[in-house]
């Protein structure tokens, strides 16, 4: 068992373009196995947080640290997940064994490890077939399986079920759940309160930037203690 | 994706090697460059002659049919070996400012103008052919030019001139310069009906002539001699001086004249060998 | 119109009685404007990725000079690469003026900007697309290049055939550099040119219908072979 990459720890972060404060002082750990989902309304950087800890940007002032100061190539070790599935034009075990390849596992491990990962998102069938000719519901959960193939210690989700049918919400739940349960830590970003509410352990509650609350679920969700979130939950909408 | 960078280094290299491969060297080469003129080679002399030459020396001819103005050009950039043109004043001019040497004269043909059956400037009848320029000149008859510095450009300039007219003022209104070989020249002249001095040569093999005919023939002016130059190599090391040599000798010489004497097109003589003095 | 009924018959008896003179034409046509295609994409195609992928200043004005050189007429591309094997020019000691290679040089000339400009146009969208989710995985620089490039084949296939269409049509380029040399440097489009000023339009004509028709084998090809098929699954 290697050592993991995990805590990450997120010292003030700051983001400003054209001196506006998109992410303004946020501070935050994730620790091993951890599940933490990200809430808030439009605009509130939960978005810019993600790509922040995940390293595709680098924040203005305050920083992003690993594990006993962990340095150097992290990719193997974490993972991303989009919106809009971002396939390449190959077969579906193509598309994984590229990306194993970009992140430098070497040949000889990777028909296993894509084996492993097309059996637990249930794409054995299909994998000569080509990845833009899918569903949209089955190239999800072909992103969501590409990135875990590497097995990564951490997995970053922006919205990965936002308009998905209800059966592949389900089996991309189930497969982050199961990957949580191996002891991959997950940060998922998402608008369904309800998803929220059956995948989270730890709420981070972004408002314009800043974090306006972080508590575990049940106390979330029980008790929010402030009146943004109130407001958020009971559905209103805040400017 | 190795395989096809593979593919492409070996096309890289390959192609290096052909371009970098050494000059052919004057004296190896089996072929000479021939600058001509478009009424050589639309007549089909070129083509009647070359085979003849080629068997009895080894030697190829590569035919570059531009304008006389062109070829001449060629010539001074050392881009040919042998020149064969028809403007005697101009090859004299080459030659003086030591571009060429051993020039000789080769051929004649004539000029002739041709225009529309209907003949609107009325020259049909006339023998003499300035006679006929003044009077397509009084009608604004519309009259084609190969307007390129060819020999046949020179020469109608010249017509003109002895007319004693100054066409270039009427340059796009009756007076169209088509600044064009001669085949598309004469092209021009059917698609508008229009008069043009051309070489008999050209005339004879043009397949268009739709309603052009000759109109006026045989005045002495019209008189076009063909002659043939080498490229200086003292100026230019890689000409083929040998090559070159061998071919003027040779169409100069009693075969190449009785050859030129033997082409017939359409059963018309339309080159008459000179003797050179 | 008489003429191009009877264009149409002399092109069938060509093709059918497999003219010798005929042959020769069309093989050096298709051997000059392949071969130059083939460059053009090698250099065109990785310069056209690279600009669509890299940032630099003065990055816009490339872009437009790029865009621009695909209208460089093909009989000004000819005087220049005149000029330079002249024997009077830079390159005239290799003594290619009059060859096919000469030809050959001036159609990637040709035809490099626009393999490149269209590929630039292509590579940029597709890294639009591409750029977060392969930066996630840490992919750059020539492995970037590499993954758009072959990600976008099917387009790159049709800018190739862009390509080739502009060299086999092009008549002002090989005129020059090549002198229209029978049994040398002839080729369809030059021998085009020259049944024409013979008056021969019929055969000219009947060359022009030859030379659509290679065009058409060429597309059609291409299409059956490298042609993506398929439409997305519902779920």
């Amino acid at each position: 068992m290697r050592d993991s990459i995990l805590p990450l720890r997120a010292d003030a972060l700051r983001y400003s373009v054209d001196g506006r404060a998109l992410i303004d002082g946020v501070s935050l750990t994730i620790e091993p196995g951890a599940f933490a989902v990200v809430l808030g309304p439009n605009g509130a950087g939960k978005s810019l947080l993600l790509r922040l800890l995940h390293g595709m940007l680098s924040p203005t002032s305050g920083k992003v640290t690993w594990a006993n100061g962990v340095n150097g190539d992290l990719r193997r070790r974490q993972a991303m997940v989009f919106q809009r599935p971002v396939l390449l034009r190959r077969s579906v075990e193509a598309n994984i064994a590229y990306a194993l390849g970009a992140l430098g596992v070497p040949r000889r491990q990777r028909a296993d490890m894509i084996d492993l990962a097309l059996t637990r998102a249930g794409l054995e069938d299909s994998r000569r077939v080509q990845a833009r000719l899918l569903s949209v519901g089955e190239q999800q959960r072909l992103t969501v399986a590409r990135a875990l193939a590497c097995e990564p210690d951490i997995m970053f989700l922006d919205e990965p079920t936002a308009s998905l049918d209800p059966a592949s919400v389900q089996r991309i739940e189930t497969l982050l759940s199961d990957a949580n349960a191996r002891g991959m830590a997950v940060v998922l970003v998402t608008h369904d309160v309800g998803q929220a509410r059956r995948l989270g352990r730890d709420i981070v509650f972004l408002h314009g930037g800043r974090l306006a609350e972080q508590s575990s679920a049940d106390a979330f969700f029980d008790t929010p203690r402030s009146r943004v979130a109130r407001a958020y939950l009971a559905g209103e909408i805040i400017v | 994706m190795s395989s096809r960078l593979a593919k492409f280094w070996l096309l890289f290299m390959a192609i290096s090697a052909a371009a970098c491969s050494p000059p052919a060297v004057a004296a190896e080469r089996d072929y000479i460059i021939l600058q001509s003129t478009t009424s050589t080679q639309n007549s089909g002399l070129l083509r009647y002659l070359i085979p003849k030459f080629r068997k009895k020396t080894g030697i190829d001819v590569r035919v570059v049919a531009v304008g006389t103005g062109q070829a001449l050009k060629n010539g001074r950039n050392g881009d040919g070996d042998v020149l064969l043109v028809h403007a005697r004043s101009a090859e004299e001019r080459f030659v003086a400012a030591g571009f060429g040497v051993g020039r000789r004269d080769v051929m004649y043909n004539d000029f002739v103008v041709v225009g529309p059956r209907t003949d609107p400037a009325r020259i049909g009848d006339l023998s003499d052919v300035a006679s006929a320029f003044a009077k397509i000149s009084a009608r604004l008859a519309p009259f084609v030019s190969r307007g390129d510095e060819s020999g046949t450009h020179i020469r109608e300039r010249a017509l003109w001139e002895a007319a004693g007219i100054d066409p270039e003022r009427a340059s796009g209104a009756w007076y169209r310069e088509a600044g064009s070989g001669m085949g598309a020249t004469l092209n021009a002249a059917v698609g508008m009906g229009a008069y043009t001095l051309t070489d008999r040569g050209t005339w004879v093999g043009f397949r268009n002539k739709a309603d052009l005919k000759i109109l006026v023939e045989g005045d002495p002016r019209l008189f076009n001699p063909y002659g043939i130059i080498l490229v200086n190599p003292a100026r230019h090391p890689h000409v083929n001086a040998a090559g070159g040599s061998a071919f003027i000798a040779w169409l100069t010489g009693p075969e190449g004249r009785a050859a030129i004497g033997s082409y017939r097109l359409n059963g018309e003589r339309l080159f008459h060998p000179l003797v050179h003095r | 119109m008489h003429d191009l009924q009877a264009a149409f018959q002399l092109a069938f008896r060509l093709i059918f009685t497999g003219d010798a003179d005929l042959m020769e034409i069309i093989g050096l046509s298709m051997g000059v404007s392949l071969t130059a295609v083939l460059l053009a994409c090698v250099i065109g195609m990785i310069l056209g990725a690279a600009a669509g992928v890299l940032r630099f200043p003065g990055r816009p004005a490339v872009i437009i000079f790029l865009n621009a050189l695909m209208g460089l007429p093909p009989v000004v591309v000819g005087l220049g690469v005149y000029l330079l094997l002249s024997r009077a020019g830079p390159l005239g000691v290799f003594g290619l003026l009059y060859t096919p290679t000469a030809m050959i040089v001036a159609q990637t000339i040709l035809v490099t900007p626009i393999v490149a400009a269209l590929t630039r146009q292509v590579v940029e969208d597709l890294y639009e697309e591409y750029d977060e989710q392969l930066r996630s995985l840490g992919v750059s620089g020539v492995g970037l290049v590499r993954t758009l490039l072959w990600d976008a084949r099917f387009s790159l296939i049709t800018v190739a055939l862009a390509g080739f269409g502009r060299a086999v049509a092009e008549v002002g380029a090989v005129m020059i550099v090549g002198g229209n040399i029978d049994h040398l440097t002839r080729v369809m489009t030059t021998a085009i040119a020259l049944e024409t000023s013979k008056g021969n339009l019929a055969l000219a004509l009947a060359l022009g219908i030859i030379l659509v028709g290679i065009s058409l084998i060429v597309n059609g090809a291409v299409s059956i072979l490298g042609g993506r098929t398929g439409r997305p699954r519902h779920a």
